[in-house]
């Protein structure tokens, strides 16, 4: 399946920090068909460094999409019965507007003009998209991590739009520990002295800090038995130590390939922002408490946490689960056994796939 | 289907069926201890009942979700306590109140959550435990009761009569018995002869 991004444009954007952007591209992807009465659309979020390209083979890069072992034909999310969207969020760099994008008032790039967003302005951002296809309803609203924060914005910022909501991985809110990891990315892009404020367009971007950032990343991705067992103390092309600052066991040489791979492929700005808004992502602000929250969601939930995930523990799926409870509403839980921590949701995806069909068919029946 | 075909040919549980029986169709059910949801489903299915299930071991839950049902996973001796009260018209415990560490304070919490409670278990006073026990003087092994006492789940054993006993002391109301044999009902001296007994409750 190849499959091309597409861009919508709209005129403005009110933002969570008061400011209006205008104006903005969204960058969004589809798969499948949707049927006559627009009741089979699925949202997939992606997470923190995701994009739009979910699914099948990108026409422009040739690359398969971040969550293409769970979408397409006869996978969790069907697309011989479905029809999926994703679109990149808000303050990202892969097509939707960020802070690499034009400034139209300066016709030089937003940088550090560009205003701080929100998950909330992430999924509003989307639901202008939502309109625009014309879906009044969501059948599910699907993603990991980040993602699945904003599947948990979806179903309680727009209660009447969505039907279901599968939140994996994630959190109602960003712990002290989730926001610390964060800020020692962001400080390393900050300390670089090529992000030079945030104007690095048409220079040199901050590639070692946005490295380093990365490499902080993918620790927290993986767990204390997965990194074991994929790397151990396995030395890189050698047989004894080097006695000197290159690379000498597998794992650096890993991280620094995915930290330097990362610079081809993301802004650093767009790391600053969009890292804050997750931290700033507490689905209780101004709402009062978790359940007061949840009063307004009528959707049924399916929450995944996995056993691993010590960046997103379990215990705060189940906090997330307990307040659902008590507002009564329809709720599936489960920890899955995983040893890819974090990244369980993205690659040890055969439970997870017959949790997802089973809970989307039985959802897909209840609005036919 | 008929319930009788449900029990033989679903599920082979004969307390499976009274519980299809009891529960009217549309309302609003919580069965603990689910196991992988089948009674859930069918009830869903032939009843329209709006089904949810408690379990604890993670690939029953599995096995559930995936079919459709909503189940979360979680202790039972903990988790009715975030339900509202009166959020179910049931509550179900099937086979499983022999096996909580506080059953007194599920059947409490059960009403509590639930405007009725359906309380299925196996009856310890049946003739052939106490004729295993009194035969071999070790810990009874049955078809109802198989495990060796060291591996066994049941932490609280009960008898029909004890049941009733309790039902009395907390003030619950019995609005209705039922006691099997295999897939015949008892008549007479349930507490010797009934194999499983299954209950209606209410406060």
């Amino acid at each position: 399946m190849i499959v091309e991004a597409d861009t919508i444009g709209f005129n403005s954007i009110s933002l969570d920090n008061g400011a209006t952007l205008a104006p903005i591209e969204v960058a969004y992807e589809t798969y499948g068909e949707l049927n006559a009465a627009k009741s089979n659309a699925i949202l997939v979020l992606h997470a923190f460094s995701g994009d739009a390209h979910a699914a099948g083979i990108s026409h422009e890069t040739g690359k398969p999409g971040w969550w293409d072992n769970m979408i397409g034909p006869g996978k969790a999310f069907d697309t011989n019965k479905y029809f999926v969207i994703c679109t990149n969020v808000l303050g990202g760099c892969r097509g939707t507007t960020g802070p690499a994008s034009i400034d139209p008032k300066t016709g030089c790039p937003y940088a550090m003009s560009f205003p701080v967003i929100t998950v909330g302005d992430m999924v509003r951002a989307q639901k202008m998209l939502i309109d625009s296809l014309g879906i009044e309803r969501l059948l599910a609203v699907s993603g990991g991590s980040m993602g699945g924060m904003q599947a948990l914005e979806w179903a309680v910022a727009f209660p009447d739009s969505v039907v279901a909501a599968i939140p994996i991985a994630t959190t109602t809110r960003h712990s002290a520990q989730q926001i610390a990891f964060n800020e020692v990315g962001r400080q390393a892009i900050m300390a670089d002295p090529d992000w030079n404020e945030g104007n690095y367009y048409g220079k040199n971007p901050p590639a070692r800090g946005l490295a380093v950032a990365r490499m902080v990343g993918h620790i927290t991705y993986m767990s204390d038995d997965s990194m074991r067992e994929k790397f151990g103390r396995r030395l890189r092309d050698k047989e004894t130590f080097s006695f000197g600052f290159d690379v000498d066991f597998e794992v650096e040489s890993y991280l620094r390939y995915r930290g330097s791979q990362f610079v081809g492929r993301f802004d650093a700005n767009s790391y600053l922002y969009i890292t804050k808004a997750m931290d700033y992502f507490d689905l209780t602000s101004g709402r009062g408490t978790l359940n007061a929250a949840l009063e307004r969601t009528r959707a049924r939930f399916l929450v995944i946490s996995f056993s691993s995930d010590w960046l997103y523990p379990s215990y705060q799926s189940q906090e997330m689960v307990r307040a659902l409870r008590s507002r009564n509403c329809d709720v599936a839980y489960v920890e899955l056994q995983s040893n890819y921590g974090h990244d369980s949701f993205l690659v040890d995806v055969a439970e997870q796939t017959n949790l997802v069909r089973g809970f989307l068919a039985s959802t897909f029946e209840k609005v036919r | 289907m008929k319930e009788q075909d449900f029990v033989s040919e679903q599920l082979g549980r004969s307390d499976y069926a009274i519980i299809g029986e009891i529960v009217e169709p549309g309302s609003k059910v919580l069965d603990l201890g689910c196991g992988e949801g089948e009674l859930l489903q069918w009830l869903a299915v032939k009843k329209g009942v709006d089904a949810r299930g408690v379990e604890i071991s993670g690939a029953k839950v599995q096995r559930a979700i995936a079919r459709g049902v909503s189940v979360f996973q979680c202790d039972m001796d903990e988790g009715l306590s975030d339900f509202p009260d009166g959020t179910f018209d049931y509550v179900i415990l099937s086979q499983t109140l022999q096996e909580t560490l506080r059953p007194r304070d599920v059947l409490r919490e059960m009403l509590r959550v639930g405007r009725r409670a359906i309380v299925a278990f196996p009856n310890f006073g049946h003739w052939r435990v106490r004729a295993s026990m009194l035969r071999r003087g070790r810990a009874p092994r049955t078809k109802l009761f198989p495990y060796e006492w060291y591996e066994s789940p049941n932490i609280h054993f009960l008898t029909v009569d004890d049941f009733e006993d309790l039902a009395a002391k907390d003030g619950l109301k019995i609005e209705r018995r039922y006691f099997l044999s295999g897939e015949r009902k008892v008549t007479v001296l349930p507490n010797l002869f009934a194999e499983v007994a299954v209950y209606l409750v209410t406060r």
